[in-house]
């Protein structure tokens, strides 16, 4: 019984949230609101639990690690963000946290750069790794805008794009794969678990 | 000076002192970042949500004191945000508490939904871009349509083998090479962004005003 009311309520809001496929209508409203409430609320207890007594309340009020009361303080102040008078007191905990970026240049560097060239500064061995190469550059080239891509050079970009396009092309169908995934699930949910027309 | 300059000053400082610590592989930058900044980010991190928390709620207490249209959908919000932060607190955040039951049966079929309901829409954005006639447009789509038909059992029963093997072409060869463009760029525009951050001239993380 606790099941079968369990499901009813999942399948009335999942039905709440289909209704928008016909147009906006309070049943989908209901269960928008709803849906950013909950999440919201959700977050609280998980956060208090997983983030708060384990990095906040046990080193300091257990271990005494009394020197985490500053960062604790510099935390708080992020909610002086919705004060106009204080609002310059979040910017320390912005400030804090943006002192991280002085890593990523190196990081950034390697991950993003060395790594990629090195993958790339590979002997064209066959059309593939020709293939691949023509991409690169082409790409890059397009990325340059300080020259107007116009002429020879407008010609060659284009191949750029029509590479990025197949790019864009695949992450598409990964994408519309996965959203397809997610409409069989739900649909699954409410022919078989909520209906049981299927088993 | 406390409001810009000296925010200014800890991001410049911490960060030459994190360009040191990848650079440095002595205990005393390792223990910089794996002994103190760690623990102090993790110390801070919980206070973000109490910003949300407030935020969310003035955002929807403003709604309903103004009464703006669809103002009584807030008090679900609400209700929906409290009365789940409230079960944790009150029943825990075990299996079979109502805290749970109220991610199983509420949260996650609601947002579930939401993101297959970007099924119909993708379909229907890529329709349109179908229309518009473009050839890269027409390339993109021809591309989706062949990962997607080389990904399931009905494609290669329809094309045959041959469809996973184009598939596992596009994957291995023009779209390694269009992430790899793209990555060197984005590389490139986070060095350089992270760099002006570093050295003062990008100031906007500080926000607007004085």
């Amino acid at each position: 019984m606790y099941e079968i009311f369990s499901n009813w309520v999942a399948a009335f809001f999942t039905l709440c949230v289909f209704s928008f496929l016909y147009k906006d209508n309070p049943f989908y409203k209901f269960a928008e609101y709803l849906f950013v409430g909950v999440t919201a609320g959700y977050a609280i207890p998980l956060t208090y639990n997983m983030a708060f007594i384990p990095y906040v309340y046990q080193p300091i009020v257990l271990q005494h690690r009394w020197e985490l009361l500053v960062p604790a303080a510099m935390g708080f102040l992020y909610v002086f963000t919705l004060s106009r008078k204080w609002n310059w007191l979040s910017r320390y905990p912005i400030a804090f946290g943006m002192g991280s970026v002085g890593m990523s240049v190196p990081l950034a560097m390697h991950a993003g750069v060395l790594v990629q060239m090195r993958g790339a500064m590979i002997p064209i061995q066959d059309i593939n790794t020709f293939l691949v190469f023509i991409g690169t550059i082409t790409i890059l080239l397009y990325f340059y805008f300080s020259k107007a891509h116009t002429g020879l050079y407008g010609k060659v970009v284009r191949v750029g794009i029509w590479f990025m396009m197949v790019g864009f092309g695949a992450s598409f169908g990964y994408t519309v794969m996965a959203r397809i995934s997610l409409l069989i699930g739900r649909i699954q949910f409410l022919i078989a678990d909520v209906l049981g027309i299927i088993k | 000076m406390f409001k810009k300059t000296i925010p200014l000053i800890m991001v410049v400082t911490l960060g030459f002192l994190f360009v040191g610590f990848v650079f440095i592989p002595h205990k005393i930058a390792q223990d910089f970042y794996y002994v103190w900044f760690v623990d102090w980010i993790r110390a801070m991190s919980p206070f973000g949500l109490i910003l949300g928390i407030m935020s969310i709620t003035l955002a929807h207490t403003t709604r309903i004191r103004r009464k703006t249209p669809n103002w009584q959908y807030s008090i679900l919000a609400l209700v929906g945000l409290y009365f789940t932060a409230a079960s944790g607190f009150i029943w825990g955040t075990q299996e079979g508490t109502p805290y749970m039951w109220i991610f199983k049966n509420i949260q996650v079929p609601m947002s579930a939904t939401m993101f297959s309901l970007l099924a119909f829409y993708i379909a229907s954005a890529a329709y349109k871009a179908f229309r518009a006639r473009s050839a890269e447009a027409t390339v993109l789509l021809i591309t989706a349509l062949i990962v997607m038909l080389g990904q399931v059992p009905i494609g290669i029963s329809i094309f045959g083998e041959g469809i996973a093997t184009l598939t596992q072409w596009i994957l291995d060869v023009p779209n390694l090479a269009s992430k790899r463009g793209i990555a060197l760029g984005v590389g490139l525009g986070s060095v350089a962004v992270s760099l002006r951050i570093l050295l003062g001239i990008e100031r906007t993380y500080l926000g607007g005003g004085e």
